[in-house]
């Protein structure tokens, strides 16, 4: 055991002492085992030859021709972010140093090469990515088109740092040109079965970057609770939030998670699902939703949003003007799935209404009557769209930009088929619902996922744009959700940025061991994927 | 939602205002639904009036008639920590209203109050409990019954719809249905570090748990530090120096654990899960041969050398000096043979010996030897017919047959603990809390006496998949179902009704920093404030 913990830190070294290694990591089994860079990168050179990074003297600065400088507060901000990753947070020592030797490596230099760096933007869905970084003495260059790339670049070059037997940071001489696979790489958290603190949301926040994800689909609320604080609509987190001050989130918590997360080149889309899942906007919201009758008389519970009345669409349209813009993402997420019917069956005046329009006793038709005009709405509002897969499968009408998100395990390839063939662009999360526990090392199946395994033309793999790892919150809290969504999570962002090819899951275990000590390293309170032991473990509770 | 909240704190007097309620709670499902006691007591009787207690003269103190007074620290301790999860100590004018509890007054009533001994398997845990103006008495033959009580009072204590706290006009007698109430923690699989630990004594005391079985060593890793064979550790932990308990750490957690009447039992397993025990004692363990030279790894620990029994009995000399409890488990499971079989050394031995190719009863041999004080054992022990000491505690482990075993052991006179249906590392979607909760241990066809042999049992967290970073959530409030089906009445079974009080139990766990998790949907008024 403890032979082992001393060649730990000479992995990187002994791995790669016979010169340089070429290729894109297919096939290279023996060299993958050593790395702990996670996810792996597109394309990755690296030699024997080693730099030290001394605290004192090592710096990331901008390139001289960088279009970033100085007033990047974006890229400031994440220098010295992982400056401390690297060195963790020792006070930086006095200015004794000056004194370089040849093997230092003393600066990262960091090149944003398009004329606006987009310091001060938001990233999208359209955001280029990619990066390329070359670690050579005396400075290693990270070249990326905006902050955006640079932002996953210096996440890789801060895994490639390791300490040598000395407790000494070394990198090696590495090219890696590098770029994600899939353009939407998604979390989605639950802050309405539990109220989740801001602390959490931030933390998972740091973690995702850590994990090259970019979306953080917000499902801000449901039945259970509405802790949104609307400005337009105060009473809904008012009476529908589990308490009305402490579990709720103010305009400034919400924009603080917008800014927290593009710090990190996320974007945050919120979810507000509608016409089901919405008991609990019932509360701050009168006749918004559907009374339920039980026989000739109301039994004085709710059903799905009201379609029958045009005060809903009136809400609708307010609600969702403010949404639009308080959350700056091009996307919103309007739900759309699980819609019971059996309440809107159960009322006379729906009755009425469907007879009225000729929907006979097809509810899906009131629901797609809804959804549609929800559509319109929201369309109004200048933001895209994404839905849940019943939205499709009910043959709503939906603008060419609308993103279908499938969830439903069963048929998934099928769903994708159908999806894609209409020409719509979709998003899997059938496969990686992490709310599903089970003994032993399920990160395992969430890695063995192959999102274009589905029988279709390459014009309808390329509407697959991604897909996302969701933890549902009937089970989790504050107290459990960090360590049960990381590193099991680690698995679906490998499989969303690496090459399809990167599929070898001991390589990948002996990778993942590695990156998840850095995440508690970092403080992130990563569990185990097995027996074994971190250098620094989880210091807290 | 919101009506809900700000419901809650008035439960318990909603829930009582009838007057007085008696009855030891079986049928009572109404009443039993709003009160939060975990685990819920034998005997309990209750009223509508409440009184308040005020932060600024509200004390716990020592009975005049009690045997312990303010020498007794594990007391004095226990009080401070009681008063502050009923919050804060003001220094204000002391007024006093006649609705007011002033005082708790605890008394212990027998001649030595045990303020400086160690629990044991025979310890009386029984209080009882009186909650009227202008004082409440908690009554208990010693220090560990009074603890006891003191937790089920902090439990009484609710804050009304300004925030005071209040408690009702109660009256409570209470003691385990078990005897031996334990939870297993792993330090092998992964290191766990002292905190982690203490702050999980800390949730046992509050689901009162009496036993810490601590599995210190297997396979993995070896973090404790022995001071007779210091290579152990340094040659078998995780780290030498981040990855061990050094003797002082031994020392907190078993001092941490006895403030809360909680047993320290170690278990060093042998003769098979000993591979890390290997790096530091050359020729202890049996090397394997692979045809007929030796494959250079190694099984379990050689039975056929001397010197193997000689480290044995230094060994256990020392922890039987370092853990005070009169029990040490020896562990004994899931020995594999076929390292046993490959060596030729060992098939003379079995030669010479007539065991003919059982090797069970090499491993009888070798348990035989190595017996110390009291122990306690994993059941293939006793499967494999080694001969036991009368006071032999066999713990049944395998899920398969458990009945059936339970019936063997106590047939066979030896007490038994089970904790088959609570190993709490195999996890799964949903309530699983409910199935822990519905075992019934003595459902096993057997006469009363073997029934009594039954003493009691533990929740397992066996290390595989769990550290720092998971375990406590993990954990609790699941290992609380436990604690309340070894503590309670058989009668007290009504999943409903657990899941209500359940609740309100993992939000004070919360309240008191313990990180227990949600049982399904809804908050906790304070949530976690870490990570």
């Amino acid at each position: 055991m403890y032979c082992l913990l001393k060649l730990a830190p000479l992995f990187l070294a002994v791995a790669v002492c016979n010169g340089w290694l070429f290729g894109d990591f297919v096939g290279k089994q023996k060299e993958q085992d050593e790395i702990s860079l996670w996810p792996l990168p597109q394309k990755f050179q690296s030699s024997a030859v080693a730099f030290k990074l001394s605290p004192a003297s090592f710096q990331i600065v901008h390139a001289k021709q960088s279009s970033a400088g100085p007033s990047c507060g974006l890229l400031e901000n994440a220098f010295r972010r992982y400056f401390e990753y690297i060195f963790g947070d020792l006070k930086k020592p006095e200015k004794s140093r000056k004194k370089v030797y040849d093997s230092d490596l003393v600066e990262l230099q960091v090149w944003v090469t398009s004329a606006d760096p987009k310091c001060d933007d938001f990233p999208s869905l359209q955001t280029d990515e990619s990066y390329e970084l070359s670690i050579d003495e005396p400075s290693a260059v990270l070249k990326a088109a905006n902050v955006w790339g640079a932002l996953r670049g210096l996440e890789t070059f801060s895994q490639l740092v390791y300490e040598d037997y000395y407790g000494v940071n070394n990198i090696n001489k590495t090219d890696i040109s590098d770029f994600p696979r899939f353009a939407h790489r998604g979390i989605l958290l639950d802050s309405s079965r539990h109220f989740l603190p801001l602390k959490v949301i931030l933390a998972n926040l740091e973690a995702m970057a850590m994990n090259k994800f970019n979306v953080f689909h917000w499902h801000i609320v449901d039945d259970q609770s509405f802790p949104y604080m609307s400005r337009t609509f105060p009473e809904l987190s008012q009476k529908g939030a589990y308490h009305p001050f402490t579990h709720v989130y103010t305009p400034s918590d919400v924009k603080m998670v917008i800014e927290f997360a593009r710090m990190r080149g996320i974007r945050v889309i919120p979810e507000f699902d509608t016409p089901g899942h919405t008991e609990s906007w019932g509360n701050g919201i009168k006749d918004l939703l559907t009374p339920c009758y039980s026989g000739s008389s109301p039994s004085g519970t709710f059903g799905p949003v009201n379609p029958i009345l045009n005060s809903s669409y009136d809400f609708m349209t307010q609600f969702f003007k403010e949404i639009s813009t308080v959350f700056p993402d091009a996307y919103i997420h309007l739900g759309g799935d699980e819609v019971d019917f059996r309440c809107w069956e159960s009322n006379p005046d729906i009755e009425k209404f469907m007879a009225q329009q000729g929907f006979g006793t097809d509810y899906s038709k009131l629901e797609s009557f809804y959804i549609q005009r929800l559509l319109d709405i929201v369309a109004a509002t200048k933001k895209g769209y994404m839905v849940w897969q019943e939205v499709f499968d009910n043959g709503v009408k939906l603008k060419d930009d609308t993103v279908v998100e499938v969830w439903m395990g069963n048929k998934m390839e099928e769903e994708l088929q159908n999806v894609t063939r209409a020409g719509f662009t979709t998003i899997l999360s059938a496969p990686w619902y992490l709310d599903y526990i089970s003994y032993g090392q399920d990160w395992q199946h969430y890695y063995k996922v192959e999102p274009l395994s589905f029988p279709g033309t390459d014009a309808q793999k390329k509407l697959v744009i991604g897909g996302e790892a969701c933890l549902w919150g009937e089970y989790v809290d504050a107290t459990n959700l960090t360590p049960r969504l990381w590193p099991r999570a680690s698995a679906v962002a490998e499989r969303l940025w690496s090459d399809k090819s990167v599929t070898d899951v001991g390589n990948a275990y002996n990778r993942l061991v590695q990156h998840r000590c850095r995440m508690v390293k970092r403080g992130i309170p990563a569990e185990p994927l097995f027996v074994g032991h971190c250098r620094q473990e989880y210091k807290g509770l």
